[in-house]
């Protein structure tokens, strides 16, 4: 048992962070990226160019081939730019879901062509991709998406509308699951596309989140017309391609950003409670102590996953606990945050330097990763069922047509 | 990085858990629990002729001279199977305690015959129903004559010794008792795990030797119960793990509204949350693993962060594994109540929830200013 590196990781590491220090700069604390939000207007130029740099070195998608844009690195490299990367103000927020979901999809079923003409714009970060899965009546229940797709000749006609889709407003394509066959079951009858979003037909709304923030859509189709080339897989088989791509998200969503333990431990250094440093308070080591619990589990779970991926072993859906236990911690931390200021905590001031606003943030923020890329609920049906192997739920819809399924509209 | 035991202390770890499935170690609980005997001398033989009780004593010392790594493994399956014997009490308390805080003459003297079994030691610390301070601990040393009470000390009517904490003057010093020797008083006391055996001992004028540690006394029991914590950890991991395996077991097999209930949300999440409660306290004590056997600065934080965490564990496998048996859970036939019993017993024994939390937290301000 030990933290070393191998005598290759070493040399890796030593390379990722050369590159680094000459390009980047160094954070001051880990929970500030000291980039704007994703929100934010120059965000996704700032962006664009850190992802052409990173191409032009041969740092982008390190997990990519090399024929694709990308670095053909093992797994572990892969952990260890992470592990680097993380030390250093990098913007980010723009790439993932091509980079991470559409990339590796579009690697398994599409044409060659098709992979040389989009893969490379995607790893450089010219062309940015969305994800076109949830529905207003399909979230958790993916499979209950009703989007129609009606093939006319070599083109299919897709009616309807997906939800919650990030950065949909300034995307240049999508992954988009369809309903193909209604009256076939509900696994059955979906098929998967991808789409330009600057197709006639496409709208997209912003949807204003809690936080007040705008970053995701819902995404109306109205007679938008995609050719048949464009479809990944065979008819009916969507369900199958979508699992691919949720298999790929689930290993792209790590820990939730925000105050953890340190900022806690800190802010109790500094303020007062009762007549006394706060840090002196047995409530507030007794909460302090569960939280640097909580993270010093993942933070070796996360070395025991690297450990198996060193070995070159897969680690498993054990890594669903990840968001589960740093979403509820974040949400703990920021409501724990704001009552070290008392009163004061709920003050929101102009200067994004205030005190208050890292907490804000984690405040709003906590409870949308709770929900996001699978909500806690969904991460135990996936802890019970795929590690631990408990049954499935009964369920009222199988071996139906889908037409007949009852659901909320109807 | 290489965060996980090693294919050889895997193995072991293997050997140990079918050794002491094949010894029926939980059978053996229970019969101890119902029975009159305090532990189970045939498991206890066969543990010793294991070699487990020499794993990390020097070959100077007779030992196996292997490192804390396998000792660790070794206790997570002693704490699966319950097993009934004072191993805990002997090894990962007095063993160590001797073996990082007695002088040459003192290891010499115990640690052979620790290693082979021969003696039984244990740590008596606790004295009232208040946690034992530096402030308040009323048992006292005057010369080499030892006066006052101890009461839970684990297995202290097995022991042949205790490491005994004592007032000398106003230091704090830890010394070597002889329990069957005049001026020790030994009664057997009745507690909730009886699984695991306790005792209380009032010294009358008992002759002692002072552990002769560089550290002052109370820095050196720290030390001991921070070693220990990390070995108990893995105590209570085991039995963390075995709760969560028993309550999935059941609920796979258990039918209602013509279904297993396992395939209810509401038995699925809890297991679900057992587990993520075990793989953290996994995690923590994994670290706890790799900072005692290489005996890294953060070894304080490291035994802290393992003890909370493996005692949260085991409180919520324990008492969800008996909420997802039913009534079945609440009756003395299923073993249910034998890892309820011994999660508590394990809880508390170097010190409770609030004392450990407290401690993680003054380790990390000792670690912030420097």
């Amino acid at each position: 048992m030990d933290f070393n590196d191998t005598p290759e990781e070493v040399t890796f590491r030593k390379e990722v962070n050369d590159w680094l220090s000459a390009n980047a700069t160094l954070k001051d604390s880990s929970a500030d990226s000291g980039y704007p939000g994703r929100g934010e207007e120059d965000a996704l130029t700032v962006a664009k160019k850190w992802a052409a740099k990173l191409y032009d070195s041969g740092w982008a998608c390190l997990h990519w081939p090399q024929e694709y844009g990308g670095r053909g690195s093992t797994p572990i490299e892969r952990v260890i730019w992470g592990q680097e990367a993380s030390k250093y103000r990098i913007p980010g927020g723009f790439f993932e879901i091509g980079q991470g979901m559409a990339g590796p999809v579009l690697m398994m079923y599409a044409t060659e062509e098709q992979k040389k003409r989009y893969l490379p714009p995607m790893a450089k970060g010219e062309e940015v991709w969305c994800q076109l899965f949830s529905e207003p009546g399909a979230g958790s229940d993916l499979a209950g998406l009703k989007t129609k797709a009606v093939l006319e000749g070599d083109t299919w006609i897709i009616n309807g509308q997906k939800i919650w889709t990030s950065g949909a407003h300034y995307c240049d394509y999508g992954i988009l699951v369809t309903r193909s066959d209604p009256s076939a079951q509900k696994h059955k009858g979906l098929t998967y596309f991808f789409i330009d979003m600057k197709s006639p037909g496409v709208e997209c709304r912003p949807i204003k989140q809690i936080s007040g923030g705008a970053n995701f859509n819902e995404v109306y189709f109205t007679d938008v017309k995609i050719p048949d080339e464009q479809r990944l897989g065979a008819v009916g088989d969507g369900w199958k391609v979508a699992l691919t791509t949720l298999m790929n998200e689930r290993l792209a969503v790590g820990d939730a950003s925000g105050p953890d333990f340190q900022e806690a431990f800190n802010l109790a250094c500094e303020h007062d409670l009762n007549g006394e440093l706060a840090i002196k308070d047995g409530y507030v080591r007794d909460k302090l102590a569960d939280w640097y619990c909580q993270s010093s589990g993942l933070k070796y779970t996360k070395y025991r996953n690297i450990s198996a991926l060193s070995r070159g072993e897969t680690p498993g859906p054990e890594a669903s606990i990840t968001k589960i236990v740093s979403g509820n911690k974040l949400q703990e931390i920021a409501n724990f945050g704001m009552d070290m200021m008392d009163a004061a905590g709920i003050l929101r001031p102009d200067s994004s330097e205030a005190e208050q606003t890292m907490y804000h943030a984690g405040f709003f923020g906590a409870a949308g990763i709770r929900i996001a890329g699978g909500t806690d609920e969904i991460l135990r049906n996936i802890i019970s069922e795929r590690v631990l192997g408990l049954p499935q739920d009964m369920r009222a819809d199988k071996g139906i047509p889908f037409n007949e399924i009852p659901s909320s509209n109807k | 990085m290489n965060f996980e035991f090693s294919s050889d202390q895997m193995l072991l770890r293997d050997q140990a858990r079918k050794f002491l499935e094949g010894q029926e170690s939980i059978k053996k609980a229970r019969e101890v629990i119902e029975g009159d005997h305090s532990y189970d001398e045939t498991l206890w033989k066969s543990v010793i002729e294991m070699g487990w009780t020499a794993t990390t004593i020097p070959e100077e010392f007779d030992g196996l001279g292997l490192g804390y790594l396998e000792l660790c493994v070794i206790a997570e399956e002693l704490g699966r199977s319950l097993a009934p014997t004072p191993f805990s009490s002997s090894i990962y308390l007095a063993t160590e305690a001797i073996l990082n805080h007695g002088t040459k003459e003192q290891k010499q003297n115990y640690l052979p015959k620790l290693a082979a079994g021969e003696i039984v030691g244990t740590l008596a610390h606790t004295e009232t129903t208040t946690a034992p301070t530096q402030e308040n601990l009323a048992c006292e040393l005057k010369k080499d004559l030892l006066n006052g009470s101890k009461i839970v000390v684990p297995d202290g009517d097995i022991a042949n010794f205790a490491v005994v904490s004592a007032k000398d003057g106003n230091k704090i010093v830890l010394c070597l008792a002889d329990l069957a020797a005049e001026g020790a008083e030994i009664k057997s006391e009745n507690t909730l795990d009886p699984s695991r055996s306790h005792a209380s001992i009032v010294f009358k004028n008992a002759k002692v030797e002072v552990l002769d540690s560089k550290v002052d006394g109370w820095t050196a029991l720290q030390e001991v119960l921070d070693r220990a914590a990390v070995l108990f950890s893995f105590e209570q991991l085991g039995g963390a793990e075995a709760c969560m395996n028993m309550a999935k077991e059941y609920a796979m097999g258990r039918f209602a509204f013509g279904r297993p209930i396992a395939s209810f949300q509401a038995i699925k999440h809890k297991i679900a949350d057992m587990y993520i409660a075990v793989e953290l306290a996994r995690s923590n004590c994994y670290f706890g693993a790799w900072a005692l056997s290489t005996n890294a600065p953060e070894l304080s934080t490291a035994a802290a962060t393992a003890r909370v965490s493996a005692s949260q564990a085991f409180n919520e496998c324990s008492k969800e594994n008996i909420q997802t048996h039913g009534g079945m859970g609440f009756t003395w036939e299923f073993d249910c109540h034998l890892y309820y019993r011994r999660c508590r017993q394990l809880a508390a024994n170097i010190g409770s929830q609030a004392i450990w939390k407290n401690k993680l937290i003054s380790s990390l301000e000792r670690a912030n200013q420097i």
